[in-house]
């Protein structure tokens, strides 16, 4: 005779339920290409992070001259690895003889910072004009949306090469040296004020769909005032869209930091930056090549890691849209 | 006669047309009351402005003219703060279960929601008990509304409703959006609580069946204008107005072996609520139309014959007819 033993159940079970956030995290974390480039890009960001303390264990610093001694009398390394040894990990800076690994991390910290401090700040501008104009509507939504129709309609690379020499003028007087914070600060400004415009008519747009939702109706017959409605009943569903515009911001800052460096109005010629190794690897790519290669290699593994993550992102946030 | 609870007097919205300087007459001046304790049911086509009294009567838009009285006080331009005495007394139902719970919220967030707002602190305990009273598992209360169906959140929305005690709710269309089955549980829902707490509805719908199940009175309008009002049976077995005869005519009939009933069909459209006719606004439809109807517009009366507050809009009403075979109710809800 079988006897048949039910399983206890002694414990009342409290059914606790999945958030949309949470839903779109197990999603995301059955992507393997999603969550693999997000460990990659997490590197490159831990990598920026820590940078003086690999320094440290590395040995070096960015910006002595320790292979000075080893480059030839016309000023290269020797080829064709770039001078690459188990001392100088990925070989000599041409002509200065630094060192490029640490030129390199300390460039990923560089471009990083910036990229993600004028991310944060394009995000809060472009986060709170959209949300005033999409939820204010009116005469704050038409100019708003002036003003956004003619940042975009500025073609801001130029733009931006234009306006770093002017604001620099600004902050610092004619005869003074600009510091490095200062131009650091100045890039943060012109990238965050000429970026923000493409994000608030997106977070707008989606402003202007929520607002008509019955969930915001029944708060407003609940007497809820206009800043509970925008913080607790939509602000809450703008999370997604803001995730998605903020990954897909950063890797596109960075590349314009870089090529701000590259045309020469980056940061100056003491800090390591990706766009200045660019602007020196094209002097001297026909004879030093590695010198090109590396910013190039570290760079395109950042930006399209980062796109993967960001493309992930966005499908576990909403599997049913498929482009933004 | 005691005073109404609700009283709306020659209530007018009219949205304006950016383009043409035109206006879209959506409600056009209508006047009825809601006692305590009673359900008044609003019916009419799509687009004939039953909404947007729903609407005007929740003070989620601003009337163009006449008043809305709640109790006796003319709240029709109060502004938020004046309003928050009274704002848990009128409560509101909404039609689209999907779109009327944020998904971003926990059921227990939904539903205390609106106490926070009013001052009161909402227990977990509180919660659950308003689970448990509009039929749904108070351990639910974690979850998000993504995870219920189509009835489950209408129930939760009825729930955030009934959060503050109110004494009037506005229900929007609460089961156009539900499956037939469904709807008779929640109509059967809210009439239990109207039954238990007294609670007066506004209960808008298009379904004739279901408002004759709920309503003790009903009020039909037609391109923003109330053609006919009355008592249940008085409306439902003795429709004055041609439109009422239409619409009670139109409702199908469940047994399909029953011998065809006289049905009238309406010919053409509803008329644009921009340019609506002159006279009586159903002319343009009606096959009792004459001359006097484009050049009177006919009083909302009450007629010879007709029970005491039934009112009808017409200058040619229907005989007062008795076959009340005409409708048939939806055999779930009886």
């Amino acid at each position: 005779m079988a006897t048949v033993v039910l399983p206890e159940t002694a414990e009342p079970t409290v059914t606790i339920g999945l958030s949309p956030g949470r839903i779109a995290w197990r999603r995301f974390k059955r992507n393997r290409t999603g969550v693999f480039c997000f460990f990659v890009s997490a590197t490159f960001f831990i990598i920026a992070a820590t940078a003086p303390l690999i320094s440290l264990a590395y040995g070096k610093n960015a910006h002595e001259r320790y292979g000075y001694r080893l480059l030839d009398a016309s000023g290269y390394p020797p080829p064709p690895t770039g001078g690459m040894s188990p001392e100088f990990w990925l070989g000599i800076e041409p002509g200065l003889g630094r060192d490029v690994f640490m030129q390199l991390v300390f460039g990923i910290r560089t471009s990083l910072a910036i990229a993600l401090i004028a991310t944060v700040g394009l995000m809060l501008i472009g986060i709170t004009v959209g949300i005033a104009a999409g939820y204010l509507g009116g005469r704050t939504d038409y100019w708003a949306g002036r003003v956004i129709d003619v940042l975009l309609a500025f073609p801001s690379q130029l733009m931006l090469i234009a306006l770093v020499p002017v604001v620099d003028s600004m902050l610092v007087g004619p005869e003074e040296a600009t510091p490095t914070w200062l131009r650091f600060a100045t890039l943060c400004i012109v990238l965050t004020a000429l970026g923000w415009a493409g994000s608030a008519r997106i977070l707008r747009s989606q402003v202007l769909s929520l607002r008509e939702r019955e969930f915001v109706e029944a708060a407003k017959v609940s007497g809820a005032s206009p800043a509970r409605i925008i913080f607790r009943e939509i602000l809450p569903n703008l999370w997604s869209p803001i995730i998605v515009l903020a990954t897909w911001q950063l890797p596109i800052l960075v590349g314009v930091e870089a090529g701000l460096g590259f045309l020469g109005v980056g940061l100056g010629p003491d800090v390591p930056d990706w766009g200045r190794m660019f602007l020196e690897g094209v002097q001297y790519y026909h004879l030093d090549f590695p010198y090109l290669l590396w910013p190039g290699l570290a760079m395109l593994i950042f930006i399209v890691c980062f796109n993967l993550m960001g493309d992930a992102i966005r499908d576990a946030l909403d599997p049913k849209t498929k482009g933004l | 006669m005691a005073e109404p609870l609700l009283q709306l007097t020659e209530l007018t919205k009219h949205f304006p047309l950016k383009r043409r300087r035109v206006v879209v007459h959506a409600v056009d001046g209508i006047s009825l009351s809601i006692g305590e304790h009673e359900s008044l049911g609003l019916v009419g086509e799509s687009g004939c402005g039953k909404s947007t009294a729903g609407r005007l009567v929740a003070r989620l838009q601003e009337p163009t003219s006449g008043t809305v009285s709640y109790r006796g006080q003319d709240i029709s331009h109060w502004s938020r703060r004046r309003m928050r005495p009274i704002r848990s007394e009128i409560q509101m139902i909404f039609q689209d279960p999907y779109a009327s719970l944020n998904p971003r919220h926990t059921v227990g967030t939904i539903i205390g929601g609106p106490m926070e707002v009013n001052g009161l602190r909402p227990t977990e305990r509180g919660i659950k008990e308003l689970l448990e009273i509009v039929g749904l598992n108070p351990e639910h209360y974690n979850r998000f509304p993504h995870e219920f169906s189509g009835g489950q959140r209408q129930r939760i929305g009825v729930a955030r409703a009934l959060a503050l005690k109110p004494r009037l709710i506005v229900a929007d269309e609460p089961v156009s959006a539900l499956d037939v089955s469904i709807q008779a549980q929640v109509v059967n829902l809210l009439q239990r609580l109207r039954r238990e707490m007294g609670i007066a509805f506004l209960f808008i719908a298009h379904d004739l069946a279901v408002v004759r199940h709920f309503s003790q009175r009903v009020a039909v309008m037609y391109l923003g204008k109330i053609v006919e009002i009355g008592d249940r049976d008085s409306l439902y077995e003795r429709p004055r107005h041609p439109y009422t005869h239409a619409l009670l005519s139109a409702v199908p009939d469940p047994d399909p072996d029953t011998p065809r009933r006289e049905r009238i069909r309406l010919a053409g459209d509803v008329p644009s609520p921009v340019n609506p006719p002159s006279g009586c606004r159903f002319r343009t439809r009606c096959w009792k139309a004459r001359d006097r109807c484009a050049l009177e517009e006919p009083p909302l009366v009450r007629l010879g014959g007709n029970a005491e507050g039934h009112l009808t809009a017409c200058h040619f009403p229907e005989a007062p007819t008795t076959h009340g075979s005409d409708v048939v109710l939806d055999p779930a809800l009886s």
